[in-house]
């Protein structure tokens, strides 16, 4: 399964060449032209191969996916063969403790452990662990040693394996780097299709740390519409009735009306959601403007763009191991594929 | 043997404090090949016994070596909205538990996710604060309507957590507390079944340790032998944990002095590591010493009793650290003992 592929490729904003190969590999043979820029972006054309059915249809359609994911940096080796790190992109201090992650171009396993129970006084267990008192354990016992594996400024993922959960109605499966291999994969299934305008594909770079490869490629491709696919925030835990879920696994594709980096184009979600409607696919809309995506690059590049946003729920974002459903993923292909013909109709201005 | 690998398949098995089987299987088949008998007891101890040379005429010596081979865990308490609630079997820091993946032990073993809310959601402030166990939940990706098929109140959740080698000879892993002591008992088997040794040695590995030392209250009884060995593990030197009050990792099994041990013994392991250039140390331990140790001194009438630390970094976590040297060099120290005990030290004990 492509997503399998993608969620176990090593990412980290600014290190995304491991998921460009998966994906190049994935979409060499649906696409007329790719091209890496120089900020590591993918960018694939798939020409117009379908008759324009009149002059309001769009030539440049842009739909992007980020493929970096969020993780960490080493920032500097201790005497004793444990590396200090930094956080690269938004993550909460409290998940880090006793996980497994792998450090730089080769690998190298390595463990963030925490101090035993045993030795913790009560009233400091009421408190979150210091994130900058925590290192990487990769089994060197001086800073010699250690230097011989890793070196300042290798990234660091969690080390988490993609897997399906049998037998659940939810179709679950879990990986790390959900937000956006989801999105990725999706992706990469448009490709497979056949438009009435030239689809420019751009797997994006460095979202996670400022939405900044989408910026450049939205400059260069200058589309006339673009879509935004994501794996974003379910937050659809127990807890007080009063707090919104975001969005729910296994509630189909979710379609926002705006989030905290962009407002979507009206049409485009009409549009959206008119093509659910009318094909009984199942769609939710987010709840709440929480998270940012490429989209607030995008839709302020030059004179603007028309842009929307179409997200597979995911449980646990930016955390080691997520979930998805694969029903919600299935849907997410079917809607953002179906609008795409909608919109070779062109956009109500 | 290769321990390593005995330490993955032993890491890898669940065995949550009182529901130890799975692990009992693994070592089960690790004691067999050196074992003249073996027997699992009321409370679910694994006594393994590999007979001494001594004559039949003179009164039957024996030494009992214990390691315990539970685990900490969760335990389910409620389902909602498709989500578990838990609760904990033994020390776990629940703040350690976020976005951990663990098994449901079900009517089918069930994967599932410690649930953590993203970043994205939370309020400020709510990042500075530990989640609560009230807030924490288990994620099996199931529905509502369909988790009461799969999973009931009472059920067992273990930690989920692959094996891993890391640089130097050190390894990481779930469950090394104490199945690095399962190991050492193991390779001391191994080691004896090609040596002269006197006594009878019974290879003990213990259940409900982390619940209160359960099992060797039951077993040493039930051995009743005339001295024993526990080995468990010591808290390795790392970050943010002083020398004062942590043993050197890769430094050899650690020989603990105080209440709980009897000097004699303490001494004579001491000696045969010196007399033999062996790595070890010397751990100071002023009064309880939270082991099987502390429930074996005083089964019956009182029993002579020795304690062995293998150094183990990050305890009671999913990412427990040792260096596989330590656990050799713990075993091959208990192999030297035992072929030194002869009659002469029955008396100087005053058995």
């Amino acid at each position: 399964m492509l997503l399998q592929e993608l969620s176990d490729a090593r990412g980290v904003s600014g290190n995304e060449a491991a998921v460009r190969e998966v994906i190049l590999g994935a979409v060499k043979d649906h696409v007329d032209e790719q091209r890496v820029d120089t900020l590591g972006n993918l960018i694939c054309l798939r020409k117009a191969r379908r008759q324009a059915q009149g002059e309001r249809c769009p030539h440049r359609v842009m739909v992007a996916a980020h493929m970096d994911e969020i993780g960490f940096i080493v920032t500097g080796v201790n005497g004793d063969g444990t590396l200090r790190f930094g956080k690269v992109g938004g993550i909460d201090d409290r998940i880090l403790l006793s996980k497994q992650v792998l450090v730089g171009q080769d690998s190298v396993p390595g463990v963030i452990g925490y101090r035993p129970i045993h030795l913790i006084p009560r009233a400091e267990r009421e408190r979150v662990a210091e994130a900058s008192k925590l290192v990487i354990d990769i089994g060197a016992t001086n800073k010699g040693g250690a230097e011989k594996l890793v070196k300042l400024g290798d990234y660091v993922s969690f080390r988490t394996t993609f897997e399906v959960f049998g037998e659940s109605e939810l179709r679950a499966a879990k990986g790390k780097a959900f937000d956006d291999r989801a999105g990725c994969a999706v992706l990469t299934e448009l490709l497979k299709e056949d438009y009435a305008f030239d689809l420019y594909a751009a797997f994006t770079a460095q979202e996670e740390v400022g939405l900044r490869g989408a910026k450049v490629a939205a400059y260069a491709i200058n589309p006339e519409v673009a879509l935004i696919l994501e794996g974003t925030v379910c937050d659809d835990l127990p807890k007080k009735k009063d707090l919104s879920p975001v969005t729910e696994v296994g509630k189909g594709p979710v379609i926002s009306f705006m989030d905290r980096s962009f407002i979507a184009d009206r049409r485009l979600v009409k549009l959206l959601l008119d093509t659910a409607t009318r094909l009984g696919i199942p769609h939710q809309l987010k709840q709440g403007a929480v998270g940012g995506t490429d989209a607030g690059a995008i839709h302020l590049t030059r004179e603007g763009v028309p842009s929307a946003v179409v997200s597979v729920p995911v449980r646990y974002i930016h955390a080691p191991v997520s979930l998805l459903s694969l029903s919600d993923l299935d849907h997410t292909v079917h809607l953002v594929r179906e609008a795409l013909h909608t919109l070779e109709g062109g956009l109500e201005s | 043997m290769e321990t390593i690998q005995l330490l993955r398949e032993l890491s890898q098995a669940s065995g949550v404090s009182g529901y130890e089987e799975p692990v009992r299987a693994v070592a089960y088949k690790a004691f067999e090949p050196y074992a003249h008998t073996l027997r699992t007891d009321t409370l679910g101890n694994l006594i393994a016994l590999q007979k001494g040379t001594q004559s039949k005429g003179a009164k039957r010596r024996s030494i009992m070596l214990a390691a315990h081979m539970d685990e900490i865990g969760l335990m389910v308490t409620g389902m909602e909205e498709g989500f578990i609630r838990f609760t904990r079997v033994g020390g776990v820091d629940t703040r350690t538990i976020l976005g951990q993946e663990v098994v449901v032990h079900g009517a089918r073993p069930l994967p599932g996710i410690v649930a953590s809310r993203p970043p994205h959601v939370l309020s400020p402030g709510e990042q500075e604060k530990p989640v609560p166990l009230d807030k924490l939940f288990v994620d099996g990706g199931l529905s509502a309507e369909g988790i009461a098929d799969v999973v009931r109140v009472g059920d067992l959740i273990t930690m989920r957590r692959d094996f891993l080698e890391l640089a130097e000879g050190y390894v990481s892993g779930k469950a090394f507390d104490d199945r690095t002591g399962v190991v050492s008992l193991a390779l001391t088997l191994e080691a004896l079944s090609a040596m002269h040794h006197e006594w009878d040695v019974y290879a003990v590995a213990t259940t409900q340790e982390e619940v209160g030392l359960r099992g060797a209250i039951a077993s040493a009884y039930g051995v009743a032998p005339d001295i024993a060995i526990a080995v468990d593990v010591g808290f390795g030197a790392q970050q943010g944990v002083g020398d004062t009050e942590s043993v050197a990792m890769d430094g050899g099994p650690a020989i603990a002095r105080g209440p709980n041990i009897h000097p004699v013994l303490c001494e004579r392991l001491v000696a045969l590591a010196k007399d033999n250039e062996l790595p070890h140390q010397i751990e100071v331990i002023s009064g309880a010493t939270g082991t099987d140790a502390w429930a074996i001194q005083v089964a019956r009438e009182g029993i002579p009793t020795a304690l062995l630390s293998i150094p183990l970094r990050y305890m009671h976590t999913t990412v427990e650290t040792v260096c596989i040297r330590d656990i050799q060099r713990t075993a091959r120290l208990m192999a030297l003992f035992i072929t030194s005990l002869n009659e002469d030290l029955a008396i100087a004990l005053g058995l």
